[in-house]
């Protein structure tokens, strides 16, 4: 099995092969042992080198995996290049309608562009509250802001889709 | 002694005074909003009870609600905990006036102390050091005239005031008016009240503060102070007994003084009262918070007594059990705030599920948390989850043992300061115990010391991410691996052989 590991916009090629004891894994191109037990969900032991590790995972509520090790956080996508779904989401990134999403649960206060005005990138779209505190939400790209999916008013949870900029 | 203690509050305070009511035999009431069905309170109570919606004033502030369970469920004593309605007079006396205990101190000391006029006012009969300047609302000619007798900079504080609403600070006579007139309207605005005072602005002060406990009979005792100049926009983030600062001589001044304090407003049960500390170590009266604080677990190390259950003795009618002469300070504590919030996106709130929830354990540490792995962190209150309290024989130990169980401590799925703590207990300041209410925006300011063996850690983030893709076998109940996703043999002998490895 081959995986792309891309951290910090650094592509990590991964290939694995069960070997003896455990995981035969060749990072970058250098072979080595790795034992691996995942000892609850989202949570895997590594011994690698006579080191121990723990590794948790997480995945955060804008949708992305982080990886802990000891107290570093690392953001990480991982592609299957075999698989066509990763290839496919590989080559769109950055094109196409922009989802704009909720990063956490809370009310939606004020819709600052109704749909069908034009947006400039890092203009704010929405202003969510949560914990008496105001989050603006901005749209990532120029374009048009194509719907908003929500209201003023509205309560919302994280990850729900709530205007659309294309 | 009560058989039943009604605890109008939510969270870890909560559950603390649950703990406190199991231990001691007696019932405890939970209330609960709509959004805090499933919180830890209501899974530790005795008996729990709806009474409305999310927002506060329909639920934890609301006073007619609150005592209508406390009729109903028959419980003869309110635990206000923090925050909400534990420093209301109006509450209070309330509770009274139902025949429900108030578990804090009468109303009218909550009134004196309310006002913070009043209090100074109060405090100058009692012969309280104070910050220099006035002790009533003043016109702006009287406010010139003192600010100039007293020397610039200075501060402006409206009398109803908290949580730094209607204070400004003024550097020069030529900024007063406009400071004046701002303090007033916002004053007014946010309180109801534009009666504004002023003091003499101190410079990088250190905030410490003094627990006192007093009963109905007439015995008050400090109990040690607690530095809490760690502070983020006036909000406490780190506390610690005793204070690197505060020697036993300057501890009795301090202590005499806070005693008085209390005694001056006719005061009862556990209050703390909270003093500025400038360069040379002078101490000025600052407030009195008239309820438990979030911070009483690093008092309650240091000189081995339970603070909840001495509130509750005392509010049932039972003297003081000990004397000034037998408080004893023993070791070292230091408490850290664990609260959802992101400090990478400048400590925006970061409520939500928690994933995953690795709690740590051991010598010298205590966590008092209103958290599980599981829940939802509500978006309506405030974001405390958590208190991981370290304790050791010094000051040293108790940062290692922190910092050891920082190392433990894991909250996923929600955003949390914990990386914070990791970086305030390693910083050379706070290590020599050079504090001022400064030293957290300078600690933030400063660029981040790089991540240690980054490249190292990333390989291995690398490598795991790769296998959970692959779908590295999780350990199962009997040793083996169990589904793993296209696991076979391998994983299975990989089982078994850690398994005989290990008996």
């Amino acid at each position: 099995m081959t995986y792309e590991i891309i951290i910090g916009g650094k592509t990590h090629r991964v290939e694995l092969a069960r070997g003896e004891s455990g995981w035969q894994c060749r990072l970058d191109g250098e072979e080595i042992a790795v034992d691996a037990v995942v000892t609850r969900p989202d949570v895997m032991s590594l011994i690698i080198g006579g080191t121990a590790y723990e590794v948790k995972r997480e995945v955060a509520h804008t949708g992305d995996t982080h990886f802990w090790v000891k107290n570093s956080r690392f953001a990480a996508e991982v592609r299957d290049p075999r698989s066509l779904r990763s290839r496919k989401a590989a080559a769109g990134a950055g094109e196409g309608p922009q989802k704009m999403t909720a990063p956490m649960p809370g009310k939606v206060v004020r819709v600052l562009l109704p749909a069908g005005s034009e947006v400039e990138a890092g203009q704010g779209v929405l202003v969510v509250e949560a914990m008496k505190m105001q989050n603006e939400l901005k749209a990532a790209k120029k374009g048009v802001v194509k719907q908003v999916l929500t209201s003023e008013g509205a309560a919302v949870n994280a990850g729900d889709v709530l205007a659309i900029v294309e | 002694m009560f058989k039943k203690i009604l605890i109008a509050n939510r969270g870890e305070i909560a559950v603390r005074v649950m703990r406190a009511c199991r231990e001691m035999g007696i019932r405890s009431v939970a209330v609960f909003s709509d959004v805090d069905r499933a919180s830890l309170h209501v899974r530790k109570a005795d008996e729990a009870y709806h009474i409305g919606a999310a927002q506060a004033s329909e639920s934890y502030l609301n006073i007619e609600k609150i005592l209508e369970v406390a009729r109903r469920s028959g419980a003869e004593a309110i635990h206000p905990g923090y925050g909400f309605l534990s420093e209301n007079a109006r509450f209070a006396a309330a509770c009274e006036k139902a025949g429900v205990k108030f578990i804090g101190p009468a109303a009218a000391a909550m009134e004196i102390m309310g006002s913070k006029t009043r209090a100074r006012q109060a405090m100058q009969q009692a012969r309280v050091p104070m910050v220099p300047g006035s002790s009533r609302g003043l016109e702006f000619d009287e406010m010139r005239k003192l600010a100039g007798e007293i020397g610039y900079p200075v501060m402006l504080k409206a009398a109803a005031g908290g949580g730094g609403k209607g204070m400004r600070r003024v550097h020069a006579e030529a900024e007063l008016r406009s400071a004046y007139d701002a303090a007033r309207s916002e004053s007014k605005r946010a309180f109801g009240d534009d009666e504004v005072y002023l003091e003499k602005f101190i410079e990088n002060p250190r905030h410490v503060e003094m627990q006192v406990l007093a009963d109905e009979h007439g015995n008050t005792v400090y109990l040690g102070e607690r530095e809490c100049s760690v502070q983020r926009r006036h909000q406490k983030v780190l506390e610690e007994s005793p204070s690197p600062i505060v020697n036993a001589e300057m501890r009795a001044r301090m202590g005499e003084v806070a005693v008085r304090v209390a005694q001056a407003a006719g005061y009862t049960n556990a209050g703390t009262v909270e003093f500025l500390v400038d360069r040379q170590r002078n101490f000025y009266f600052l407030e009195m918070n008239t309820r438990l604080q979030v911070e009483h677990p690093v008092t309650e190390l240091v000189t081995g007594l339970d603070l909840v259950h001495l509130q509750i003795r005392i509010a049932s009618g039972e003297k003081l059990p000990f004397r000034q002469a037998d408080i004893r300070l023993r070791g070292h504590a230091i408490e850290c705030r664990i609260y959802a919030e992101d400090p990478d996106n400048n400590f925006f709130p970061s409520p939500g599920k928690i994933t995953l929830l690795i709690a740590p354990s051991g010598p010298g540490i205590r966590r008092d948390s209103g958290m599980y792995e599981g829940w939802t962190v509500p978006i309506d209150y405030d974001p405390l989850l958590a208190k991981l309290i370290g304790y050791g024989s010094d000051r040293e130990e108790a940062i290692a043992r922190l910092e050891r169980s920082l190392y433990e401590y894991f909250v996923g799925g929600i955003k949390t300061n914990l990386n914070l703590f990791r970086r305030i207990l390693a910083d050379d300041d706070f290590r020599a115990g050079r504090l001022d209410t400064g030293f957290l925006d300078r600690l933030l300011s400063a660029p981040e010391p790089p991540p240690e063996r980054a490249e190292e850690r990333e390989r291995v983030a690398a490598i795991a991410a790769a296998l959970f893709a692959a779908g590295a076998p999780a350990a199962s109940p009997n040793g083996k691996p169990a589904n793993g996703v296209g696991a076979v043999s391998r994983w299975k002998q990989t089982g078994r052989k850690e398994l005989l490895r290990e008996t």
